[in-house]
């Protein structure tokens, strides 16, 4: 009933740049985790921006725990951490300095601080290190960090933007037990951004898929797939398609259905991929096309992102790399 | 406003946590004062016998003038470490925090106030042993010493502002360049005023750092002026809280492209 976080209608355009933002909205249940999953450069990150009062919007409004983040960001940023992307530690200071000074401008003191930092050095596989001069950390430890830092005056929403960009696939993984833990604790609400199907996937309990500053889809990771109804068919051509044959080749079949066609990856949905396949292939080969592997998948999330954004994540990550810098 | 300044002292206390663990900024603190009273004084001692030239030693003369522009260089440079804090994401975070903007200029200004203070003395030290004498004693070095501080205060500003308007290091060492040597050398901080071409000491009078020289100088070494020291030091105040207002703006422009 009671939601932690409410955007609406939040619009922000950079100097000189298309919209990053496109009256994007959503809300976000308490204690859940809540993830916003889109590729680089759909606005995620402006998001973040915005809600944890970093930035402003230029239309559209926000509440998060309740308050306007713009008229009661001071209250906004007493309820909230903040993991921005990155490693934003005092790479001069030592682990428990870093904590320490993040404790101080939340009002904490003395006795409570020091035991506060403690406890989360410890929870967080840090307090050997603690002494130890941040520069020194690997990255893993870094992000550590910084996510303990966003926890010491105990937020009631936390923000993880892009929590595991650049890390390790095994740092990864501790890094999604380390969120998962977090995720169990009474009353905490995390708002996750990422552009890993994978980490949307395990990690979050409702979902958001962004696509050029707009929500294009929202629910379960489950029932976003399950939605989909079907088996998702991945056909690799031999030679990419310059005139439109494979189009042709396939409109005409009733076994399947959303037809797209990316270079020489072909996707389409079917109730029954098994048989489906065996039809395709020969359409195909009716008219002269080559293939060169054929797959059939249960949905993804990759395939709920290709039905909603009308291109794969790849591409979409693709063009994102094109445009940015 | 008790928050803020507790605030302020906390970020204070992690730049100088910084700079204690490189020992590089503690050798270029006594080199350059070293360089610059000694070297330099030497260098042009004979100044004093162009006709017209007041008082003692030019040592002495020097004092105010290298304390002040000691100051001034460290404060310009500033920014610099902004821009690190800016790439790294260190201010972002602090932004997403109860802090006041005003409290991180802040902690960069008594930073480096302190520092401006441990350099001070170690410039006043160095005369003392070559001989200078400052004829106002204690009282006229401490206010030579805080008129330093007040525009390093006011320098260390604008710097962090003009950090978070161009982001980028090269583009404020290009403008700190501009300006830093510029105004040292269209100031009293080595040549009595009344000996420079007309143009340059009319440039002087509106020049910040030439009001700390002037003033300290009368402060410290001359029969002082009070009026004009008092002026300048309400010229200092001004131009302080202009460049920290500016700074605080910045923080709102920045916040805007993000």
């Amino acid at each position: 009933m009671s939601s932690a976080i409410e955007a609406s209608g939040l619009v922000k355009t950079y100097a000189g740049e298309v919209k990053a933002l496109d009256e994007l909205s959503f809300s976000v249940e308490e204690g859940t985790v809540f993830g916003l999953l889109g590729p680089n450069g759909a606005g995620k990150s402006t998001a973040v921006k915005i809600l944890t009062t970093l930035s402003q919007a230029d239309s559209g409004s926000a509440s998060v725990a309740g308050f306007d983040v713009v008229s009661q960001a001071d209250r906004v940023r007493r309820s909230i951490g903040t993991v921005q992307q990155g490693s934003t530690v005092d790479r001069e200071a030592t682990g428990r300095e870093n904590l320490r000074l993040q404790g101080q401008v939340y009002g904490l003191r003395g006795r409570e601080l020091e035991a506060r930092a403690a406890e989360l050095l410890e929870r967080f596989g840090l307090a050997d290190a603690a002494h130890r001069i941040a520069r020194g950390y690997s990255g893993g430890m870094e992000r550590r960090l910084v996510v303990a830092m966003a926890l010491i005056h105990r937020p009631s929403v936390l923000f993880l933007d892009e929590p595991t960009t650049g890390l390790d696939p095994e740092v990864r993984a501790d890094m999604w037990t380390e969120i998962s833990r977090l995720a169990s604790e009474q009353g905490l609400t995390i708002l996750l951004t990422t552009h890993y199907l994978e980490e949307a996937d395990n990690l979050a309990s409702q979902l958001a898929i962004v696509d050029r500053g707009r929500v294009v889809a929202e629910g379960t990771p489950e029932g976003l797939k399950a939605d989909l109804r079907g088996d998702a068919i991945h056909v690799e051509l031999a030679q990419a398609d310059g005139n439109g044959h494979v189009g042709a080749a396939l409109e005409a079949l009733h076994e399947i259905s959303e037809v797209s066609v990316e270079g020489r990856t072909l996707h389409a949905r079917a109730d029954d991929g098994a048989r489906a396949v065996p039809v395709v292939l020969n359409a195909l080969e009716a008219r002269g096309l080559e293939v060169a592997s054929v797959s059939v998948a249960r949905p993804s999330l990759d395939d709920v992102y290709l039905r909603y954004a009308g291109r794969t994540f790849d591409r979409a990550e693709a063009e994102a790399e094109g445009s940015n810098r | 406003m008790t928050v803020t300044l507790r605030d302020s002292w906390y970020m204070t206390v992690r730049h100088l946590r910084a700079l204690w663990r490189q020992p590089a900024w503690i050798a270029v603190t006594l080199v350059q004062p070293i360089i610059w009273l000694l070297l330099y004084g030497a260098l042009f001692k004979r100044v004093v016998q162009i006709p017209g030239f007041e008082g003692g030693s030019y040592i002495e003369f020097l004092v105010p003038g290298v304390l002040v522009m000691t100051a001034f260089f460290g404060a310009g440079w500033g920014g610099m470490p902004v821009i690190d804090d800016l790439n790294r994401g260190v201010i972002d975070r602090f932004l997403t925090t109860p802090v006041h903007r005003v409290a991180l200029v802040a902690g960069r200004i008594v930073q480096g106030a302190i520092g401006v203070i441990v350099q001070s003395l170690i410039i006043i030290v160095l005369a003392l042993i070559v001989g200078a004498h400052f004829r106002n004693g204690v009282g006229g070095v401490v206010l030579m010493i805080f008129l330093a501080v007040l525009l390093a205060a006011a320098t260390t500003a604008w710097s962090y502002g003009v950090a978070l308007y161009v982001r980028k290091e090269e583009t404020l060492i290009a403008l700190m360049q501009f300006l830093l040597l510029p105004l040292t050398f269209l100031s009293g901080a080595f040549m009595q005023l009344s000996l420079v071409p007309g143009w340059i000491s009319h440039i002087a009078d509106f020049n910040p750092l030439n009001w700390a020289v002037e003033a300290g100088r009368s402060a410290a070494l001359k029969h002082t002026d009070w009026g004009f020291v008092a002026s300048r030091t309400a010229f200092l105040l001004a131009l302080l809280a202009v460049a920290v207002w500016f700074a605080t703006r910045a923080f709102k422009s920045y916040q805007r492209s993000i």
